[in-house]
């Protein structure tokens, strides 16, 4: 059989040549319109990197801040007709030939990281926060990122004014990457997805104007890490398709279900072999944990986020893990539901130790970005918590946690960059002693911001956790909320502790100063509150929407 | 006419609101916008009781039901009036007696720079106390019952810059506090075992309930009905009390609010007549407070607080009377009403009397007054005869009922109960004739006060005087009017019921004994304070005087027995939660931390060992997927 496959591929490729039959040659069907938040966001990318090239260096920043907001709001726009157009719920369906799918989650996690992306670049934009070098105003991005820290021509790019414009439309590629995401609906699609959006990721990581060498450092372990995870979900890939004989989702799901109908003759002898489907199934799902952080997959995430410039850490910690969630739950509940009995005692162990993990490990920690880099590992446990319900009030649950815990991530790292001495961010904790008596107003707003991370009633962390925990209880998985609780009963000591220290210790006399922002960093950490008091208030219209958002379509 | 209900009410909770909201502004004009209000209230009470009177006797109940307050599913709570007889009653006491001490605290409170506050507070006590009578269930009575709480509170402690003032009013407060957790109990009991909270429903299904729940029910309402009425054991705080401005005394210590536990045994009769054990109990503390105000009345030299002991005493007749069920439940009411007029009429009395003496109350500094201030001598003198029961004043008759219906409880019981309100009936007649001597008849004790100001007697201004006459007549005629032709009984019986029991004595030889024991007490009283003069300085007098002058020892024994124990509890408590509950907190967290130094050194920094974590992770995901799949 295989030789004739072989054969007639040798054939066909002379008939090409010669005379091929009309009728044998389909033209792909892509909906376009359907696709224009990812077309929007790629497409000014794109404009943006050509902005490099011939706009000249001094309008360059306004150009690129311009576009990449107007990329973004209109992408939102987009969006928010598509759900209109009833393409989240009664107009579901396959599209682009089978690799995107737009549905309820899509089009709510497109959403949700548009809006993310949108304020995080307020916070990429901001010029106020450092002292203006050789009278040029700078932002939180290293002068010429290609110099040698240190060196002289470094020296010279400060002195001439330079900066890192180049963050904008790297951002745009990251966010169409994260767009396509939670939406591919075959495996390759969802390992270009991952690729387009970690590798500009990589790149901002390593672009921070202090602590330059630190921030290299992280975006190489992030790099070769995240090189590594990408290994194992490209070998899961292989493994999948040796199992099922194709990359669709769809695919995939009909033969672990034992319902399909048509066996590829060359991958006879594998197909249908559970060793490869479980193998390559726990291939894929390592990957995917990587990019939510779950221990142990998680030892790249306080590192990165601590050597990373902190809008840049804002934005990576808020958007990839909607993106990287969106893809985990897809997977889950698209391709592997007739595998529930077997993935799901792992995902219990696995969530267990990233709840525990991550709020233990974050009691012991001095710096307040790696104290946020655990509480995040922390709260990916407490999501796939959710993710683990596989029951429809477990994709809205997690849905409306992804959406609430982004904004709050923006609003605290946007905070943390407001506090610095003379080194740049004071990030060590001991400089936030006395914070709420210096600056009370940003003190109070990191306080709920922190509160929020606590789950503490009225603000939105509580409103997720309820959400999370109720979907946990009732999918079945009542150990786990149970563990979910004493977690965030040992992660509110350290959020607590920040608010103490803050507000009941004596200020340092030489303690950091709060530096006034523009209006471009109010607006992020003012949308941040706004949002979590908000949901945190009135998540009941919010709830709905993700549970009418929440439905895959297969 | 159901729709002026609610009015009652609007009208006080609005001076209440415009008076203590609306700042220095109101100053000069607000004492007569709360009385303006109050007197307004008054008038839509008049309106509604015309009205009721025009109707037959079974149809004279309405209802208003304002909005659902609580609706959730299976519990479902009103804000909803009911007015019937007995509500009636008490709104008419309320606000009749109400609007003459607002007039009367024009002119007692003229000179005092914070009146406007003061109305305000009045405002809002009257407000409160219309909720608790009219209200159409428990859980809204309750409501009423905490407003009347506060209002006692801040009007107590309204010379908070006194210490003594501001101590009196905590400790009404706190005292108050374990009578309202008893109303709260039992609203909660009723709810368990009713299902609601509303009177209709819950005294309707009273047949149907064991008599174990209604017991528990009954003692969590007597509870609640002795911390509010200064009954036994609860009654400590109402003698602290009188360093409130008088007028607060009379209408609220003396008049009305304290008669609010009356009021909520007698509206519970249902409850109470299905359980005899609550009912036994109900009796006992009105006996024990009915003996224990009037020793205590005998002792006091400060004229408010001799006038505090006497109140005790007369709701201890009217508990009593409530405890002997429908023999006794338009007799409690009846002798509440008369006691509204003359213990009210004696405050002002009492407090026009200070009014002249520099604000003095040691009653052993008084005498001779009454051709200073004949006006509140002989307004003074007519309640002073209406409460000991002289006959044809109002205390006589209303008395003399509860007397009658006590003997007529029945057995060993019944002589007992009779015996201990005849004994009572001259204590009585002791005190007061001894207040009545002290203060109007004898030698002249006059002492300066503290700045060496001669006190200069005189009469009060009329807006006192016009109160006290008003009240006066009330107090002559109130009982007698009641009782002719039994009006009051046939105005209340179709609400409350009543029974005549089995008196083992007539009616006559009752008021016969009555009259003899009056005379006995009136006749001690002249012979120890009326023959010879009395010393300025108080003797030492017997151990029980002086127990009695303690308040009984009341305060020592709570001083004792719960302070102390209160101490040791809570330090026994704060040690177990210093060293276990702390202990084991902080172990967890000392562990917690340990662990998390430990974890942390996992992270070491180097890409290589993270890698290492990664591919160990990989590895054991994959086997433990294989695993499940071979189990």
């Amino acid at each position: 059989m295989s030789a004739t496959a072989v054969h007639s591929l040798w054939t066909t490729a002379g008939g090409m040549a010669s005379a091929a039959p009309a009728e044998k040659f389909k033209a792909p069907v892509i909906e376009y319109t359907q696709l224009t938040p990812v077309l929007i966001v790629i497409g000014v990318a794109v404009v943006g990197v050509l902005v490099e090239a011939f706009v000249p260096r001094r309008a360059r920043y306004y150009t690129q801040v311009f576009l990449a907001v107007v990329a973004l709001a209109a992408a939102f726009a987009a969006v928010v007709g598509l759900a209109a157009g009833g393409y989240g719920t009664t107009k579901a369906h396959i599209a682009a030939m089978g690799a995107i799918a737009i549905d309820g989650p899509t089009l709510f996690l497109q959403g949700t990281i548009l809006l993310t992306a949108l304020v995080a670049v307020f916070t990429f934009a901001e010029r106020r926060l450092d002292p203006a070098s050789h009278g040029n105003q700078v932002d939180s991005f290293a002068a010429q990122a290609a110099s040698v820290p240190g060196s002289d021509s470094e020296k010279a790019a400060v002195r001439a004014g330079f900066t890192t414009t180049e963050v904008f439309p790297l951002v745009l590629f990251s966010v169409a990457g994260m767009l396509v995401f939670p939406a591919a609906n075959d495996l390759l699609t969802l390992f270009v997805a991952l690729e387009v959006f970690s590798l500009p990721l990589y790149l901002l990581c390593a672009v921070a104007r202090r602590k330059r060498l630190m921030s290299q450092e992280a975006a190489v372990k992030y790099f070769l890490l995240g090189a590594f995870s990408s290994a194992f979900l490209l070998f899961g890939i292989a493994l999948l398709y040796g199992y099922a004989g194709s990359v669709s989702y769809a695919a995939i799901a009909h033969v672990v279900d034992g319902s399909v109908t048509q066996i590829d003759p060359a991958l006879a002898d594998t197909m249908g072999n559970d060793a490869l489907l479980l193998i390559g199934g726990a291939m894929i799902l390592t990957g995917l944990l990587f990019k939510v952080g779950a221990v142990p997959f998680h030892m790249w995430t306080p590192d990165v986020y601590q050597g990373a410039p902190t809008p840049v850490t804002g934005f990576m910690a808020a958007a990839t893990k909607v993106a990287a969630f969106g893809a985990l739950l897809r997977l889950l509940y698209v391709v592997l539901p007739g595998l529930a009995w077997d993935w799901r005692p792992v995902m219990w162990a696995v969530a267990i130790v990233t709840m525990l993990g991550g709020a233990i490990v974050a009691i012991t920690q001095t710096d307040i970005k790696r104290l946020l880099a655990y509480s995040s590992i922390a709260h990916a446990g407490f999501i796939l918590a959710g993710v683990i319900a596989t029951t429809p009030d477990g994709i809205s649950s997690v849905l409306f946690y992804l959406g609430a815990y982004s904004f709050v991530t923006v609003g605290a790292f946007a905070v943390v960059t407001l506090v610095r001495d003379a080194g740049g961010e004071a990030t060590h904790l001991s400089k936030w002693a006395g914070l709420g008596r210096r600056s009370p107003l940003v003190a109070a707003v990191f306080a709920v911001f922190l509160l929020a991370f606590a789950g503490i009633p009225l603000t939105s962390g509580f409103a997720g956790k309820f959400a999370v925990f109720k979907a946990a209880a009732e999918g079945g998985a009542g150990g786990l909320v149970v563990v979910g609780v004493i977690s965030s009963a040992i992660a509110a000591f350290f959020y607590i502790r920040v608010i103490v220290l803050m507000f009941f210790s004596e200020p340092k006399a030489d303690g950091p100063t709060v530096a006034v922002p523009s209006p471009l960093t109010m607006t992020t950490i003012a949308v941040g509150v706004a949002v979590t008091l908000v949901l945190g208030l009135a998540p009941q219209y919010f709830l709905d929407l993700a549970g009418q958002a929440g439905v895959f379509v297969r | 006419m159901e729709n002026l209900i609610a009015l009652l009410v609007a009208a006080p909770l609005l001076g209440a609101a415009v008076l203590l909201c609306g700042g220095r502004r109101l100053d000069r004009a607000g004492h007569w916008l709360g009385t303006l209000l109050a007197a307004a209230s008054f008038v839509i009470g008049v309106v509604l009781f015309l009205d009721m009177l025009g109707k037959g006797a079974e149809d004279r109940t309405l209802h208003q039901k304002l909005f659902s307050w609580i609706p959730v599913e299976g519990f479902q709570a009103d804000v909803a009036f009911q007015l019937d007889q007995l509500s009636m009653t008490f709104v008419l006491l309320i606000t009749g007696v109400g609007t003459l001490i607002h007039i009367y605290s024009i002119g007692y409170m003229a000179h005092d720079e914070r009146r406007r506050r003061f109305f305000g507070y009045l405002n809002l006590f009257l407000a409160a106390m219309l909720i608790l009578v009219i209200a159409d269930n428990y859980l809204l009575l309750y409501v009423g019952w905490e407003g009347v709480g506060l209002a006692s509170y801040l009007l107590i402690g309204f010379w908070q810059h006194k210490p003594s003032a501001a101590t009196a009013a905590k400790k009404a407060f706190l005292v108050n506090r374990v009578g309202d957790m008893g109303l709260s109990i039992a609203i909660m009991l009723m709810f368990t075992t009713f299902g609601t909270f509303a009177f209709g429903p819950v005294l309707e299904a009273t047949g149907q309930t064991s008599e174990g729940k209604l017991t528990a029910i009954g003692l969590m309402l007597l509870l609640a009905a002795c911390g509010k009425s200064a009954q036994v054991p609860l009654q400590s705080w109402l003698g602290d009390a009188m360093e409130g401005p008088t007028p607060v005394s009379a209408l609220i210590h003396a008049a009305t609010m304290v008669t609010a536990g009356v009021y909520l045994i007698v509206r519970s009769g249902a409850i109470f007549n299905a359980a005899p054990d609550a009912q036994l109990v109900v009796v006992v503390v009105g006996a024990v407070t009915l003996l224990f105000g009037a020793i205590v009345g005998c002792a006091k030299d400060d004229i408010k607080k001799a006038l505090a002991g006497s109140t005790m005493s007369q709701i201890g007749y009217m508990i009593l009377a409530a405890g002997l069920g429908p023999i006794g439940y338009v007799f409690a009411i009846m002798h509440l009403v008369t006691h509204g007029f003359f213990k009210a009429g004696l405050f002002l009395g009492a407090g026009s009397v200070m009014h002249g003496m520099n604000d003095e109350v040691d009653m052993r500094k008084f005498g001779g007054l009454r051709k200073y201030m004949p006006v509140t001598f002989i307004t003074f003198g007519l309640g002073y005869l209406a409460i000991i029961g002289f006959p044809g004043l109002s205390g006589f008759f209303s008395k003399d009922k509860i007397i009658e219906a006590a003997f007529a409880k029945g057995g060993t019981e019944g002589w007992i109960l009779g015996a201990v309100t005849l004994l009572g009936a001259a204590i009585t007649a002791f005190y007061m004739t001894r207040v009545m001597l002290l203060t109007f008849f004898g030698e002249k004790r006059w002492q300066p006060d503290a700045e060496g100001h001669e006190p200069h007697p005189h009469e009060s201004p009329k807006s006192m005087t016009i109160p006290m006459i008003v009240l006066a007549f009330g107090s002559v005629f109130a009982g007698g009017f009641f009782s002719i032709g039994d009006r009051f009984l046939n105005w209340l019986e179709p609400v409350t019921g009543h029974s005549h029991g089995h008196a083992p004595v007539s009616a006559t030889t009752v008021t016969a004994a009555t009259m003899v024991v009056l005379v006995i007490g009136v006749a001690i009283a002249w012979a120890m304070y009326g023959r010879k003069p009395v010393p300025v300085v108080a003797p030492r007098g017997s151990l029980l005087t002086r127990a009695a002058r303690r308040d009984l020892l009341q305060d020592d024994f709570n001083h004792v027995v719960l302070v102390r124990g209160g101490e040791h509890l809570t330090r026994s408590l704060v040690y177990v939660d210093h060293t276990l509950v702390d202990g084991v907190v902080n172990g967890t967290a000392a562990s917690m931390g340990g662990l998390s130094g430990r974890l942390r050194k996992l992270q070491n920094g180097y890409a290589r060992s993270y890698a290492v974590s990664m591919f160990g992770g990989t590895a054991v995901l994959i086997a433990a997927t294989l695993l499940m799949r071979a189990v």
